[in-house]
């Protein structure tokens, strides 16, 4: 677990691609509660810390949510087993809680990435879009090459379609000073008009008459399941993409700069680092990532540009992106766990007779628990490390 | 395409012709909604028709709201499958349909996959798939003509979504309709650009209103709050997809309303007798308006004159005898191009209609 603590940040960072342990810290009365702890050896409290906060905050948020649904008339037991049943129980659940993790897991880096720079950025929608759409464009010019041609040069557009976009907003940053947050926000709409402008004009295939679609991309090119299943690519993609972000981050002296942004602007800056130009990279590969989900939204389940691709992935992906606490990593794991529960919100409403909003009000325990959670890391004192 | 209207022409007959002795096993059937189940709109629409064919002996249902047009509604459907035994799901959001409808038919080639709205091709697609979809612009030229019977300013409007066949062609119907008994009627219309926008909606309605529009109808997923609007400022209002004279009891006149609950009673029929889509007990197109009670009308409000509700009914007659048409020529377009020309009847099943893109002389708007 990575540990986003102002206070220390530098100073962990300085120290850790050679994982040597920091001298210990001069105690001044009134020094924040948490601090490096003193040797390598007792480390294992903050571990066993790490685990236990967040699952005790999931241990709360069930029991509210089993009380939410016991005044709906349901039995709160019967109703985590159901959850269970279509999350995780069978090849077949699972196979439906990866296909939905996908989109997220890559939409989830569009902000996790940024923020190791210290910049909220959630543009991950407009950049799924542009991605979906630019990749549509793309393959329909290569349309009679082989499916794997096609295939890749609908990643490639995708990706650097979705880089483009938090580019701009990064660049906005850093040369105007443009609120991140607000100017992504934004961003957003922008590229979803653009993909309603397209798909009703400049791409429109004329006989999708009620649902206005761009040209399609021909069956046989578009990408297949993996093996016998009903996953697409995206999850590999997802996958994939998080462990090269969390090595590029933690594990390359690219990362180190970013880290070092993050944690203080000006010390970089007085460093002698490129600011800037790290600044623009890493929003690009940030955007790169759902860039390359709206590709596979096109490639692997559409197999057309149209309004379906906005569905807001991006907002799953924001939350992900926090309660993976911007460990790359860990948004695998989050994912996979949210995709679980928008897979069991089907059952909630046939097997329980419980309301369409009864999955997002367990989302929103779950996601009010975690992040409550955060504030109780250091204010148990046995997860402290003892002083000598 | 003559193959096809064909089709569709004998499609009302063959279905109500059914009889024989009900199977007794319970037939299980899944409903999927792209919205909320109490929208005053599209979904509650569907939603009532599940709840009418639930009543049913030997029917189950099981059903799912709010699920988006993408792989969710693949495994809303493979859920309801595996899971709950559905032998005939209807996925009754009109993007459901390509790709998603497509793909999973082709793995449960015994399962009925039914959709509302999309146009089946033998040639194409699926043997177990079908569609059905009702002629609802009938109930919107009646809803014109009581419009057009009520207004003081002959200024009605028109809150529309997107300029696709299916709006246009209820936007065309009402003026018709209107213009049908009061010939200098303008229909002002407005599209949002979307489904589902309900600030734009309102603010859409606020604009119509206050340039002297004083009757309002509308083609979104949810009239709420159009109807609402209405009502609050005072004026009159027509409904649609459902009824929603309980929250205008004043200003609502009528409205076009979808009866799905007789349409799924007799596919859940015709599936209790063993009848499928492959077998071709069920076909494949299913298509009616007012008179093979696929829309209904809702009851008049109390603001409706007596002469309102005498022309009303006699247009519903005609619908009801058969010999009413609406796209009768010669029609011109608001550009002034005549784009049925006279002498040329185009009765409701005819494909053309389902291309329509254009609007009709009477409509202040375009389609661009």
């Amino acid at each position: 677990m990575d540990e986003p603590k102002p206070a220390s940040v530098i100073a962990s960072a300085t120290a850790e691609p050679p994982p040597e342990p920091l001298p210990p810290p001069e105690t001044q009365p009134g020094d924040i509660a948490r601090e490096r702890p003193p040797a390598r050896a007792l480390q294992w409290r903050s571990k066993v810390e790490a685990l236990v906060i967040p699952c005790g905050a999931i241990a709360v948020a069930l029991v509210l949510f089993g009380i939410f649904v016991w005044t709906q008339g349901a039995n709160p037991f019967a109703v985590f087993a159901s959850i269970y049943k279509a999350a995780f129980a069978s090849t077949r659940s699972f196979e439906n809680t990866l296909v939905r993790a996908a989109p997220i897991m890559l939409c989830a880096l569009g902000t996790a990435i940024p923020l190791r720079l210290g910049m909220v950025v959630i543009g991950n929608e407009g950049a799924l879009v542009m991605g979906g759409l630019m990749a549509t464009a793309a393959g329909l010019l290569v349309v009679e090459a082989p499916a794997l041609v096609v295939q890749l040069t609908m990643a490639g557009a995708g990706m650097v379609a979705g880089g483009t976009w938090l580019l701009i907003v990064g660049a906005l940053k850093h040369y105007r000073g443009v609120n991140e947050t607000i100017s992504s926000l934004l961003m957003n709409f922008i590229g979803i008009a653009l993909l309603n402008q397209a798909v009703n004009s400049w791409m429109k295939d004329p006989s999708s008459l009620n649902k206005p679609s761009s040209f399609p991309i021909p069956e046989e090119k578009m990408l297949t399941p993996l093996g016998t299943t009903d996953v697409h690519w995206g999850i590999v993609f997802g996958v994939v993409f998080c462990i090269v972000a969390y090595i590029l981050i933690h594990k390359t002296t690219f990362g180190f700069q970013i880290r070092t942004i993050g944690a203080n602007i000006r010390a970089a800056q007085l460093a002698g680092l490129a600011v800037g130009k790290v600044t623009l990279v890493t929003c690009f590969i940030a955007g790169a990532a759902p860039g390359l989900a709206g590709m596979v939204e096109v490639a692997a389940v559409h197999g057309v540009a149209n309004e379906s691709l906005n569905v807001w992935y991006g907002n799953a992906g924001i939350l992900v992106a926090f309660l993976a606490r911007q460990n790359a990593l860990a948004c695998i794991v989050v994912s996979v766990m949210l995709g679980g529960l928008l897979a069991s919100g089907g059952i909630l409403q046939r097997s329980h007779q419980l309301p369409d909003a009864t999955i997002l009000v367990f989302q929103g325990i779950v996601f009010l628990c975690i992040l409550y959670s955060e504030s109780l890391y250091g204010k148990f004192s046995i997860f402290q490390e003892k002083k000598s | 395409m003559k193959k096809l209207a064909k089709i569709i022409g004998s499609l009302a007959l063959a279905f109500t012709l059914s009889c024989g002795a009900a199977v007794a096993e319970d037939v299980t059937m899944g409903f999927i909604y792209v919205g909320a189940k109490d929208d005053y709109g599209y979904n509650q629409a569907h939603a009532e028709g599940k709840e009418g064919v639930a009543k049913m002996p030997g029917v189950k249902t099981v059903e799912e709201a709010q699920v988006p047009e993408t792989n969710d509604v693949q495994e809303t459907m493979r859920n309801m499958i595996d899971q709950d035994g559905a032998v005939v799901v209807f996925p009754t959001s009109f993007g459901y349909f390509d790709p998603h409808i497509l793909k999973v038919a082709k793995k449960y080639p015994k399962v009925q996959f039914l959709h509302c709205g999309g146009l089946y091709d033998a040639a194409k697609h699926p043997a177990n798939v079908g569609s059905y979809f009702g002629y609802i612009d009938e109930a919107q030229y009646i809803a014109g003509i009581v419009a057009a019977h009520t207004s003081k300013t002959g200024k009605l409007g028109f809150i529309a979504a997107k300029p696709i066949p299916q709006v246009l062609r209820n936007i065309n119907s009402f003026t018709l309709g209107a213009r049908s008994v009061k010939p200098t009627v303008t229909v002002q219309v407005i599209f949002t650009g979307d489904w589902a926008m309900p600030v734009k909606e309102a603010e859409a309605a606020t604009s119509l209103i206050d340039q002297g529009v004083d009757v309002l109808t509308c083609h979104v997923d949810s009239p709420k709050v159009i109807v609402q609007t209405a009502e609050k400022r005072g004026i009159y209002v027509c409904g649609y997809h459902a009824n929603q004279a309980s929250i205008a009891p004043k200003g609502y006149l009528t409205g076009a309303e979808w009866n799905w609950s007789a349409v799924y009673g007799q596919y859940a029929k015709a599936i209790k007798e063993g009848k499928t889509l492959e077998n071709g007990g069920i076909p494949h197109l299913v298509r009616g308006g007012l008179k093979e009670g696929f829309v209904k009308v809702s009851a008049y409000g109390p603001a409706v004159s007596d002469a309102a509700k005498k022309d009303a009914d006699a247009a519903l007659a005609k619908f009801m005898d058969g010999s009413m048409v609406i796209y009768k020529g010669e029609i011109k377009d608001n550009t002034g191009k005549v784009v049925i020309p006279a002498g040329t009847e185009l009765k409701q099943q005819d494909p053309v209609l389902e291309k329509m893109d254009y609007l009709v002389e009477g409509v202040i708007g375009s389609t661009k």
